[in-house]
């Protein structure tokens, strides 16, 4: 009897919390639906640059799906610059093969479907060398995406941490309190940003300097450019944080945005390779903070960017940090009209 | 400052079509202790909000202290005492009030005289460094009204200010309201449904579903209504049998 009344109470309450329930039953189709979408993506066609390849050869290798470019002048900066997976150098003692390796396990997939093509007459004639523009051989997948895994967790924590907090000052009234003062608007968000934005500062050297010299995590750029993405990436995280809460009425509601704002964003933040998806999925990445971040991460720690070749991905880390500020800073009219 | 501390002018507000506040007028005469009585849900804490421009009219005009409401600079004038106490539980009393204090821009050595005296006044100086949230009901709502005195405001408004005060307290507290209208000349509005606090007024509004049922000084209320004492007030005035 007592335990119908508990079970009644609760379904009481779940029925008359709409949101709790299109949560519980939504957001599994959304998250399943999007990890369908990249999982089933058409692998991408591998383009290969052949020099001094005889024409048998080059029928051979489109005959097995790859997208070949003669080109008998092609240095490793246009490779960079065009994104083209490999380059096959055929001289008549060896025959050099430069792989990308921007995603080592798309290298070592290439690199079987090449032997494959090869055989059987070329391959056990020639020597072969290979060579890597960005990792080594021994690149595993972890190294391309930890860099970005830095970045979630800067992400994540702050969201949540900041989230919480200004949900609880909303709840308790004291921030109803503090705008019965003269105190303007926007120096509370300021406050917020600064107050928050150190402890955010913190965590992120923490896991920084963790990251590197304990996990020994692959950096090749400056250390320094990565302590700026992820100070950015703080920065964003605390102003979404911030704004959400005013949607959310309890801490319970608040830990729903994860599955809603923070699980699509690893989604598309590198773990999945992001070119062999179809263009309307690539575009939904894009209005992402974490896919910049992810970009510049990567950038930076594997393939030794600098500055100005991640200034892009900052200006839009900036610029959503910005929206983010201002629309907290409007969305406080609702406690008080000025 | 004009001969009225605030001035409503038919004033109107509705959530989701519901009126909350049927237009209405009323005047609030500088350098008096105005009572609002009313039972809970009457419109009473809306009134209050309009009053510090936190919630908007949907028609009418609000003037306080020479300001059109809202106005920012207006705010340094009033103190105020939310209907909840609006606290941070895990600062002690005195992080509290040196944060209000520093919102008005106190100066350190102001901020610390005002801090002094207005923990005195509702007797919390023994408990001041002690967390907030090891505090009694009691010593909550007086940290909350040393918060509204903070900044020595012109004008006062108290949304209940005594609930969940024992007698002596809220005696001693009544005191010290008429003293700051008497000595300090500060205009006060109160918020209470407590009959016994409703004689000590000047004024008195009686409000109830969002209209001003009677107005006027605590002996003009009972000769009106001919009753001895404000619970009848109160009853027949909401057209209950007695």
């Amino acid at each position: 009897m007592r335990i119908g009344a508990i079970v009644t109470r609760i379904i009481q309450q779940m029925m008359r919390d709409k949101r709790t329930l299109a949560l519980l039953f939504c957001a599994p189709l959304l998250v399943l639906s999007l990890m369908y979408f990249i999982f089933n993506s058409d692998e991408s066609e591998v383009t290969l640059i052949v020099s001094h390849g005889p024409a048998q050869l080059i029928e051979k290798l489109e005959a097995a799906d790859f997208h070949v470019i003669e080109d008998d002048n092609v240095t490793i900066t246009q490779l960079k610059d065009n994104q083209y997976d490999a380059w096959l150098d055929i001289q008549q003692k060896q025959t050099k093969l430069t792989l990308l390796n921007d995603d080592p396990s798309a290298a070592k997939a290439l690199q079987m479907k090449l032997a494959q093509a090869l055989q059987p007459e070329q391959a056990s004639s020639m020597t072969f060398v290979t060579d890597y523009v960005y990792g080594d051989e021994d690149t595993a997948i972890f190294d391309i995406f930890s860099p970005m895994l830095i970045g979630f967790f800067v992400f994540f924590f702050v969201f949540l941490i900041t989230g919480i907090a200004l949900l609880k000052e909303r709840t308790s009234g004291t921030l109803e309190r503090l705008l019965a003062t003269p105190i303007k608007r926007s120096e509370i968000v300021a406050g917020y940003l600064v107050g928050y934005g150190l402890f955010a500062l913190v965590q992120t050297i923490i896991i920084v300097l963790f990251g590197i010299y304990v996990l020994d995590i692959v950096h090749v750029g400056s250390i320094w450019l990565v302590l700026l993405i992820n100070s950015l990436v703080a920065l964003v995280s605390l102003s979404l944080g911030a704004l959400l809460s005013s949607f959310a009425a309890s801490e319970f509601q608040m830990m729903q945005f994860i599955p809603l704002v923070i699980v699509p964003q690893v989604f598309f933040s590198g773990i999945f390779p992001l070119d062999s998806m179809v263009e309307w999925l690539q575009n939904i990445g894009r209005i992402m903070p974490l896919y910049y971040a992810a970009n510049a991460l990567n950038g930076v720690m594997y393939k030794g960017f600098t500055f100005s070749e991640i200034l892009v991905d900052l200006l839009v880390l900036a610029g959503f940090a910005l929206l983010f500020i201002l629309l907290n800073i409007i969305s406080l009219k609702k406690y008080r009209s000025l | 400052m004009g001969e009225n501390a605030i001035t409503l002018s038919a004033i109107e507000k509705r959530f989701h079509q519901k009126e909350v506040i049927a237009p209405l007028s009323l005047e609030v005469p500088t350098g008096q202790l105005i009572g609002l009585l009313g039972p809970s849900g009457c419109g009473k804490t809306t009134l209050i909000k309009m009053i510090m421009g936190m919630i908007k009219p949907d028609n009418g005009r609000i003037q306080v202290l020479d300001y059109v409401v809202p106005h920012k600079q207006l705010l340094i004038d009033i103190g105020y005492m939310a209907q909840s106490d609006a606290l941070y539980i895990d600062l002690t009393g005195a992080e509290n009030l040196h944060f209000f204090a520093k919102l008005y821009r106190l100066s350190k050595k102001e901020r610390v005289e005002r801090v002094a005296y207005a923990a005195n006044l509702v007797r919390l100086t023994e408990d001041l460094n002690n967390k907030v949230v090891n505090y009694s009901g009691g010593m909550k709502r007086r940290l909350s009204l040393a918060i509204a005195l903070i900044q020595n405001p012109k004008l006062l408004i108290l949304d209940e200010p005594t609930v969940g005060i024992d007698p002596v307290l809220k005696k001693e507290i009544w005191q010290e309201l008429i003293r700051l209208k008497e000595k300090e000349h500060k205009t006060i509005l109160v918020t209470t449904h407590a009959m016994d606090e409703a004689e000590r007024c000047d004024r008195l509004a009686m409000l109830r579903s969002g209209q001003i049922l009677a107005q006027g000084t605590p002996q003009e209320l009972k000769a009106h209504y001919q009753a001895q004492d404000f619970d009848e007030v109160f009853l027949k005035a909401g057209g209950a049998i007695v």
